[in-house]
């Protein structure tokens, strides 16, 4: 029982995680219709950031993560920018491997940077672990930051999306590009905004990230990034509770299957639930059905 | 046959032939080692690409998990012909090969088929992401499979405690001490082969079928035409092609883990053909060869050459694809046409 409760909570934690990375897949998917598979390593630079100015710098933890969120946010305008915006007409595949060029740039400058070997992050919250039951459970307070942290930004985000106007734009925008424009919405800088958002959701992602999982390396965000997307099509993507839902479950059956099935066996049973849940449901559980007309 | 399909298949076909010919000379003439042990994984990849090729660009459908079936293909391979040779005592190596490749390849169609049955009934990018995830489903399984050879009887099991004999696959290591017994000559007729099964079929009445689901699948559905049977059907013969080219390249090596066909060897080879033109059979084979090669040859720029790989790819895609830059190409060359239609006139 007690162990259960431990896999859990580190199960939410981990979901909690995902969810904030499936959140800008998401979100970028729903507006530009691509899929960014460069935002995995953005959550690699986000850390990296906040490892730096912490660590050598020796800011306090605030601001080292605030540092990290600003920077990854102009990171990310910066590639749609110069990477995503010339292809506004082109094919899906060319904005894929364009994508995946990103990708590739990232991973190498990271390792030209700080180097191609792994560093011990250090967790930003410094509190003691909390014990309940007399001891018998043990929660660590990461975990709590993550969880609060992941419902906070998920409501924010759903205020943000439903009542504000840049919000609403972003929603006319992922709905019909070209009708929005009509009706007077800067589609170009409605995209950027998305991008912005997405990737300081990814800086904070990384930085929750690696406090839990303390290996840093340049290859750190490939391997969550895709877990994250499958994770925001597992909720069906382009839908923010979708993300949510999709990310806080996937982190519970890779726990639970790592806990209780096979250890080695934890990334494919993941995988195997997605294919089961998009062969009954095939725009994921809170996804739209949209139809298709002659 | 049209004159048009028999130039197509002519130019394709020479070109093959006329490129082994040139390694025969050159392998005799100087040829680098290191290029002399890049050819075999150079055959694989041209397969790969051929029969990437076959999903993306004649049927229309994203996979971004073609290397799963290269891996299916490279440890059944390896596991058929070790059984052969220590099971079996058959020592003919081309026999062997030959064997091996035809078990890698129906292994891999097999879970081609599995795979393609739920998968083809997804759209677009729900339809990536599902073969994604079997690439990595492959991945973490055969990391938890050890075989070994006992006897003439093959032994599976799932942790390392119990395998008899001799072991071929370790687990996470991947296929151990393999016989080397793939051969260039053996690599080059797979090519022909997977050209040769491709151009057939592109050419067939199941090609036009295919192409017309990939162009319109409600116009191709009305007509009469099975979209999911011919779908299937790409799918397949596709991930069979992928077998065969994964158990060459694991023939080729003596050891690898299940690790090197990972999402990034799909993507890879998604990069091969999309540089090399989608849909264009002999594009995917140049640029396939010239991108195994290259990053060998840039080795003196170790640090930079990814990055620089990077950007390559980045700036070519915005350069074939962005409107603006088109745009911006056909006004400098707009005087140049003229002038060149000016002088049609006058001539």
């Amino acid at each position: 029982m007690i162990s259960f409760l431990d896999h859990l909570i580190s199960g939410i934690n981990l979901g909690s995680v995902y969810a904030l990375i499936a959140l800008g897949y998401s979100m970028v998917y729903g507006i530009a219709k691509m899929l960014n598979f460069a935002h995995g390593d953005v959550i690699m630079i986000g850390a990296y950031i906040s490892f730096c100015t912490g660590h050598y710098l020796g800011l306090p933890a605030v601001v080292s993560v605030l540092l990290s969120v600003a920077v990854c946010t102009i990171l990310g305008i910066v590639i749609e920018g110069l990477a995503y915006k010339p292809l506004r007409q082109a094919g899906s595949l060319a904005v894929l491997i364009t994508a995946i060029g990103v990708s590739y740039f990232l991973q190498n400058a990271a390792q030209l940077i700080f180097g191609p070997n792994p560093v011990q992050f250090p967790s930003i919250v410094k509190m003691g672990n909390i014990s309940l039951l007399d001891g018998k459970l043990l929660i660590k307070s990461i975990s709590i930051v993550t969880i609060l942290c992941g419902i906070t930004i998920m409501l924010v985000l759903t205020w943000f999306t439903g009542k504000t106007r840049t919000g609403r734009a972003m929603r006319a925008v992922s709905e019909d590009k070209g009708a929005a424009q009509l009706m007077g919405i800067n589609v170009n800088r409605t995209i950027s905004i998305t991008f912005a958002i997405g990737s300081a959701l990814a800086a904070i992602a990384g930085v929750l990230l690696c406090s839990s999982y303390p290996t840093l390396m340049p290859t750190t965000g490939s391997m969550p990034g895709i877990k994250a997307f499958t994770a925001a099509v597992f909720g069906g993507i382009g839908s923010i509770p979708g993300a949510m839902l999709g990310g806080v479950l996937l982190g519970l059956i890779e726990i639970f299957g790592k806990a209780y099935i096979s250890s080695e066996l934890g990334d494919a049973i993941v995988f195997a639930v997605l294919i089961v849940v998009l062969l009954f449901k095939p725009t994921g559980l809170l996804g739209k059905q949209i139809r298709e007309k002659v | 046959m049209k004159k048009k399909t028999l130039r197509s298949y002519i130019s394709s076909f020479g070109l093959v032939i006329a490129a082994y010919a040139f390694c025969m000379f050159y392998m005799n003439n100087g040829m680098s080692r290191t290029l002399k042990g890049q050819l075999i994984p150079i055959c694989s990849y041209v397969v790969m690409a051929l029969s990437l090729n076959l999903v993306v660009g004649i049927s229309g459908e994203l996979s971004l998990g073609h290397a799963g079936f290269m891996s299916v293909g490279a440890f059944s391979g390896v596991i058929v012909s070790g059984w052969m040779l220590n099971g079996l005592a058959i020592e003919s190596e081309s026999l062997r090969l030959l064997c091996a490749l035809v078990g890698g390849g129906l292994c891999a169609g097999v879970a081609g088929f599995l795979i393609g049955i739920p998968v083809l009934r997804l759209r677009g990018d729900y339809l990536a992401i599902v073969t994604l995830a079997f690439g990595e489903i492959i991945k973490s399984v055969i990391n938890c499979v050890w075989v070994s050879v006992d006897g003439s009887k093959l032994a599976f099991a799932f942790n390392s405690n119990n395998v008899p004999g001799k072991i071929l696959i370790n687990g996470p290591q991947g296929a151990v001490k393999v016989d080397k017994i793939a051969t260039f000559t053996g690599g080059f007729l797979l090519v022909l082969f997977a050209l040769l099964v491709i151009m057939n079929l592109v050419h067939s009445h199941t090609g036009r079928a295919i192409m017309a689901s990939r162009d319109n699948r409600i116009a191709a559905e009305s007509v009469g035409i099975s979209v999911m049977k011919y779908k299937t059907i790409a799918f397949v013969t596709s991930a069979v092609l992928a077998g065969m080219a994964g158990a060459l390249y694991g023939l080729s090596i003596s050891t690898f883990a299940p690790s090197k066909f990972d999402f990034n060897q799909s993507i890879n080879v998604l990069v091969f053909i999309v540089l090399g033109g989608i849909g264009n059979l002999v594009g995917g084979m140049i640029s396939a060869t010239v991108l195994t090669i290259l990053p060998e040859k840039l080795r003196a720029f170790n640090d930079y050459r990814m990055l620089a790989y990077a950007v390559v790819l980045i700036l070519v895609m915005i350069a074939t694809n962005s409107r603006s830059v088109k745009n911006f190409v056909s006004s400098l060359t707009a005087p140049l046409k003229k002038a060149r239609k000016g002088d049609a006139e006058h001539a």
